[in-house]
């Protein structure tokens, strides 16, 4: 297995591309937007009632479903009082036309451990307390369906994540007459998560010099440089280049938008999530 | 926050000795792979990375080439025996396919691929033994071994990692640094233009000490930079002398 530069048949014409390079050089956007402006965000969660939680999160007309399953596991031998995290990621045959069937490729797998970094560092879900014995811990299993591809993946899928984690409910481990620990799923509790240290990232799209934002697919595809950016309280938790490159002023300014974008979104998640 | 078998900062000491802003020892060898095109071994401290390319070669399967520029393909693969626990299972694993990508996408803006349509430039990284800080001195090997190959770059690709350790921004992390640290950032910088390629980070990080890790990235890439510019030169005047004789 090696990383292949992709081939390029996600078409933009090229029409749309000189335009919309051209337009944010006047730091207009294709859509209207501002340079610092999220398309409209919301999300439900409960969506999925076989699941132990989820949520679903449009963020513009991109949509992906996150759904929740816990089980029960081992520790790892580096972390024995700490529950297991597992997040996974598929980008559906349904999400856009040039989307193939098969097992995760490089760009879901990068999608689901940059999700991954930003819950792990952020102290939002207390993994101490998924701990059950030193031999058993709840693994919560993380799914992320993304539905409809427009652009800006990672931060739809993280505020999914999030939403579902927060609306998991944990089915209580109990020890059966053999003194094997089960879990009684009629018998719940809530996931131990803190929404004042939810990680929220920000997708930054750079062209030439110019910095701007959750790009859409139409941008995404027009762009010279992409970094993600994870920030929980005041920290930041994960960092992502993931196109191009970044001068080192480039660098703080995508730092000092992705705190700026991280006060908004939280708003946003507040509003929705309890 | 999990112990460390040993305090990785006291008084200002690493636990092995260095300074906070001191890499590990760099060598580094080009040439070391007769049948590539270009190859190097990079090793920092006790990590040792092996790479080389192939190419611009043509393309298989035809169709995935791309009409007006070279595809790059980059793997990135740990040997088996070269970590500390068990092993490692030769599989590539998400790990290694997330870091291949990262690589590729690190290579790519050095490279002026545009000038080999329709063909392919192949990067094959290994990692003999492993130490922290994989990865960087993955794409310093990666690069050196592409300018070795004779590709035509903008500017090499320098590998150095910044961690936080007690709060104190440090400079590559060895394997006991990178597992029991605050936090990680691998950074891929081209020393003459000043543009950052790679950059990853976790662990909990304020502004001011990112700000400080890029500066210390830049230091360290700097440092390495004019070893790497040596261990090239190094090769080419071996060739000359031999054409000399």
């Amino acid at each position: 297995m090696a990383s292949v530069s992709p081939y390029a048949k996600r078409f933009v014409s090229e029409l749309t591309r000189q335009q919309i390079r051209r337009l944010i050089a006047s730091g207009v956007r294709i859509d209207g937007r501002a340079l610092d402006q999220y398309r409209d965000i919301t999300i439900r969660t409960g969506v999925v009632n076989t699941a132990d939680g989820s949520a679903e999160v449009s963020l513009g007309r991109t949509r992906v479903i996150s759904g929740v399953k816990i089980g029960l596991g081992q520790p790892f031998p580096d972390a024995p009082d700490e529950g297991v995290l597992i997040v996974n990621a598929e980008i559906l045959p349904h999400s856009s036309p040039y989307t193939e069937i098969g097992p995760p490729d490089e760009a879901a797998i990068e999608l689901a451990r940059v999700v991954d970094r930003g819950i792990r560092h952020s102290g939002f879900v207390d993994f101490k307390r998924l701990a059950i014995d030193p031999t058993k811990v709840y693994v919560v299993w993380v799914d992320l369906y993304v539905l409809n591809d427009d652009g800006n993946l990672v931060d739809a899928s993280n505020l999914a994540a999030i939403a579902a984690l927060r609306s998991t409910t944990l089915p209580v481990a109990v020890k059966d007459e053999s003194g094997v620990i089960k879990l009684d799923k009629n018998n719940r509790v809530a996931m131990p998560t803190d929404l004042s240290k939810v990680p929220l990232s920000t997708s930054i799209g750079k062209i030439d010099s110019a910095l701007f934002v959750d790009p859409n697919l139409e941008e995404e595809l027009s762009l010279s440089g992409k970094i993600v950016i994870t920030i929980s309280q005041s920290s930041i938790v994960s960092v992502q280049k993931t196109m191009g490159f970044f001068t080192e002023s480039e660098l703080m300014q995508a730092v000092d938008m992705a705190y700026s974008a991280k006060q908004k979104l939280q708003e946003a998640v507040l509003k929705s999530l309890v | 926050m999990k112990q460390p078998p040993v305090p990785l900062l006291v008084e200002g000491k690493r636990a092995d000795g260095r300074a906070p802003d001191q890499m590990r020892e760099v060598k580094i060898e080009v040439g070391v792979v007769s049948n590539a095109d270009g190859s190097a071994m990079v090793s920092y401290g006790n990590t040792v990375a092996v790479a080389a390319v192939y190419g611009p070669r043509e393309m298989h399967p035809r169709h995935l080439s791309l009409p007006d520029r070279a595809v790059m393909r980059v793997r990135y693969h740990m040997a088996p025996f070269s970590t500390k626990d068990e092993r490692k299972s030769p599989t590539p694993s998400r790990r290694e396919i997330e870091i291949s990508k990262v690589l590729r996408e690190a290579l790519e803006p050095a490279i002026f691929l545009e000038q080999f349509p329709r063909s392919r430039i192949d990067v094959f990284i290994e990692i003999v033994q492993a130490d922290g800080s994989t990865r960087v001195a993955s794409l310093t090997a990666a690069s050196l071994a592409l300018a070795d190959a004779g590709i035509p770059m903008r500017d090499l690709v320098i590998g150095v990692s910044v961690g936080l350790i007690n709060g104190v921004v440090v400079l590559d992390l060895n394997g006991l640094e990178d597992n029991y640290g605050e936090g990680d950032m691998p950074i891929g910088y081209m020393p003459n233009l000043g543009r950052f390629v790679l950059l990853q980070l976790d662990g909990a990080w304020t502004r001011e000490q990112f700000a400080e890790a890029l500066k210390l990235a830049i230091k360290g890439a700097e440092y390495v930079y004019g070893k790497a510019r040596e261990a090239l030169k190094a090769k080419y005047f071996e060739v000359a002398e031999e054409v000399a004789k």
